[in-house]
């Protein structure tokens, strides 16, 4: 039997990649993109353990509402990510410091 | 006679009004006029209230005009109290202010600042008035202040040139120095006796004998004395006696008619005539009497000895005038208050007249005041020699001036005096009548006798002065001359002064001279038995060897005694003294101020500072600006942490 302790594990460990996806990263835009969807998902990761472990089908609704906004900010962050690279004819993250103080 | 007397003071103030303020329109020619009948209504009205007052003998007029202010029970008016003393002011100021305009028309003939000048002398006029008519402290002060501020503007009235913008200034400051105490001695009166009005302030004076004050804790100090003493700090700043003398020599900056006007017959004597109006507060404290003999003779020996020194005209003069307002301290000092009003009184005429002598002969020398460049004058400007004559017997007491009754009375009432201090005062104002004859008589010789030093185009133009130059010369000769003789009687034997002048029994110096006087000109024959007449006569006759027998001779004293003359030359140091002290150490502290205070804290620490700083702060915030995306994602995850951390373990 899987412990809901497993699936825990497996979401904070899907998180931490995504985390160090996102910091470690310097060359491409897109991987944050897809660090983020990985973070995502193991949010969803916790939700799905929980809602089977609690008997309670919410956690498993919400699930559906998290993937669909997911997919619609990933169009728009694509979108976004296009735009940059039509502007800046690079998508590399160790040039997008137009925010330096 | 309300009328006459706001006529007195108002006259010379619209002509003032006039010629400054309409000085352009009414051209050069309606400034003279407009300021000379100001003052000449003024005079005209003087002699009727003098006619009034002291002739027909009607009681002291003392009464309000106006009434400033009420504060907390004290009345700020302006009022006058007209008497004796003052009537007799009142006459001094008003003729010898008309003579000055008259001859100041001559003098200031092609000056571009013409009406400017009238405007600033009927102005001084007007203030001085108020200053000897007034019945308060207040307006005392007022006068005091508004004749301060004439005599800054007129020294500097060739404010072109930096030496007279120096000395204006350097005036100005020493008086404030003396006016401070002035002030602060009003302040005192006006706490402890509750009333700035002077009859108030006299009658209840006497109450206040043993009242005893503490401003250090553990030292009391009788009231009266600090008061007195206050009070003639401010007499000592404006009638320049020692150590406050400093600023008027330099105030022969300014034209001539000034020097005799303001410089010598009437301002500085404020100083004197202040003393003896709060002579019922004077008599209350011998100290002050003290302070005030030994001050009085200092100034009096002290800076005759200056005058041998001067090769200016001017300055020669000046230095006499701080050496006879010297001898007028000094007989304040010995009580004798209504002889100190006398020697101003004559001393008014005949230095007016000696300074406006010495005016004409600058006009003659082309503005030249060096008398080494002059000589033999006699010939060209008879006139201005036989009224300087009459000027110079009267200064040194020749029997018969004027200057002889009050000088030789001033003498022998330093003799009579008791009061610690009077034994040295009066080996200093004998000592004085010497030096005074010198001086007086050097000056005379080496400007009007001797070689012609004058270069040869000067030579050619040599001549005498213009009617309106030599006619006050002779006006003011005659009273130089004959006041004395006239008004002997009274006022220095008789009761002139009456109630306005208090002299304690005990201080009482004039008694022995009144017994043995039987009228001015047994008093005139008497004199001749007396020794200070001789020792007049002894500086005249070595200023006649040393000047005109033997000019070589000089020139060996000079040598023989140099350590003496580099002494009297700097002046006994009181100028280099003060320059670097008091002058040096105000500038040195200014700069500290302004470089550690203002430029270091206040610029640099406060203002640039907070500035500075936060621009260092942000430098380093800087840093944490990267504009990359994951470093401010992981400092929101850090934060995350931090804060799940921290709920967590709560």
């Amino acid at each position: 039997m899987i412990a809901l302790s497993d699936f825990l594990v497996l979401g904070a460990i899907l998180f931490c990649i995504s985390m160090a996806g996102i910091f470690l990263n310097r060359k491409n835009i897109i991987i944050i993109l897809m660090s983020i969807e990985l973070m995502l998902l193991a949010v969803n990761m916790n939700f799905v353990a929980f809602s089977h472990y609690l008997n309670d089908t919410a956690g498993q609704i919400f699930v559906f509402f998290i993937l669909t906004v997911a997919a619609a900010e990933a169009a728009i962050g694509l979108a976004i990510l296009v735009l940059v690279f039509r502007n800046r004819r690079t998508i590399n993250v160790s040039n997008m410091d137009a925010l330096k103080g | 006679m309300k009328t006459v007397y706001i006529l007195i003071v108002l006259a010379p103030l619209i002509g003032s009004i006039f010629a400054g303020l309409f000085g352009k329109r009414i051209g050069r020619s309606g400034a003279h006029w407009s300021a000379i009948i100001g003052v000449a209504v003024s005079f005209i009205l003087s002699m009727v209230v003098f006619k009034n007052i002291v002739i027909d003998n009607s009681a002291p007029f003392n009464g309000t005009i106006y009434t400033w202010m009420v504060s907390d029970g004290i009345h700020f008016e302006i009022g006058f109290l007209i008497d004796r003393l003052t009537a007799l002011m009142l006459m001094v100021v008003t003729f010898v202010s008309l003579m000055v305009h008259i001859y100041t028309v001559g003098y200031m003939h092609d000056d571009p600042g013409y009406q400017r000048f009238f405007s600033y002398t009927a102005l001084f006029t007007f203030a001085m008035l108020m200053l000897v008519m007034s019945n308060n402290f207040m307006q005392l002060f007022f006068g005091w202040e508004a004749v301060g501020l004439v005599s800054y503007l007129l020294i500097g009235f060739w404010f072109k040139k930096e030496s007279a913008i120096f000395a204006n200034l350097k005036a100005f400051i020493v008086n404030r120095v003396g006016d401070f105490g002035f002030l602060l001695g009003i302040a005192a009166v006006l706490m402890y006796f509750n009333s700035l009005d002077y009859s108030d302030v006299f009658n209840a004076a006497p109450l206040m004998k043993n009242v005893t004050i503490e401003i250090f804790p553990g030292h009391a100090w009788s009231l009266m004395t600090v008061i007195c003493l206050l009070l003639f700090l401010g007499a000592m700043g404006k009638s320049a006696q020692m150590p406050l003398h400093v600023w008027l020599p330099d105030s022969m900056e300014g034209p001539t008619p000034i020097s005799a006007l303001i410089h010598a017959a009437t301002m500085v004597t404020a100083g004197i005539f202040m003393v003896a109006r709060m002579s019922p507060l004077y008599e209350l404290s011998e100290t002050a009497l003290s302070v005030i003999l030994i001050i009085g003779a200092m100034t009096a020996f002290f800076m005759g000895l200056l005058g041998l020194v001067q090769n200016d005209i001017k300055r020669v003069v000046a230095y006499s005038t701080l050496s006879q307002l010297g001898y007028m301290t000094v007989a304040l000092g010995a009580s004798a208050y209504g002889l100190a009003i006398f020697h101003l009184m004559t001393h008014a005429f005949f230095k007016a007249l000696l300074f406006l002598a010495a005016g004409s002969v600058i006009i003659a020398m082309h503005h030249d005041q060096d008398i080494r460049n002059m000589g033999g004058l006699k010939k060209y400007m008879p006139i201005t020699y036989w009224t300087s004559l009459i000027g110079s017997l009267a200064l040194i007491g020749f029997p018969g001036t004027s200057g002889f009754f009050s000088k030789d009375a001033i003498i022998e009432a330093v003799d009579e005096s008791h009061i610690f201090g009077a034994d040295i005062a009066y080996i200093a104002v004998l000592a004085g009548v010497f030096i005074t004859a010198l001086y007086t008589f050097r000056m005379f010789f080496i400007v009007f006798h001797g070689k012609e030093r004058m270069d040869s185009h000067t030579r050619e133009h040599l001549k005498e002065s213009p009617a309106v130059v030599w006619v006050p010369l002779v006006l003011l000769a005659i009273p130089s001359l004959a006041i004395g003789i006239m008004t002997a009687g009274s006022i220095l034997f008789g009761d002139y002064f009456g109630g306005s002048i208090v002299v304690l029994e005990n201080h009482e110096v004039l008694q022995h001279i009144i017994e043995e006087y039987k009228g001015s000109v047994s008093f005139l024959l008497h004199s001749m038995e007396d020794f200070t007449v001789w020792i007049a006569l002894a500086g005249v006759a070595t200023a006649w060897l040393l000047y005109v027998k033997r000019p070589d001779l000089a020139g060996a004293v000079k040598e023989r005694f140099s350590f003496i003359y580099n002494i009297l030359m700097r002046k006994y140091g009181f100028d280099d003294f003060y320059q670097t002290f008091f002058v040096g150490g105000s500038r040195r502290i200014g700069r500290m101020f302004w470089k550690t205070g203002d430029m270091g804290a206040i610029d640099g620490i406060m203002v640039n500072g907070t500035a500075n700083m936060i621009g260092w702060i942000s430098g380093k915030l800087r840093y944490m600006q990267s504009g990359y995306l994951y470093h401010y994602a992981f400092t929101m995850i850090l934060g995350l942490v931090g804060l799940i951390t921290f709920f967590v373990l709560m």
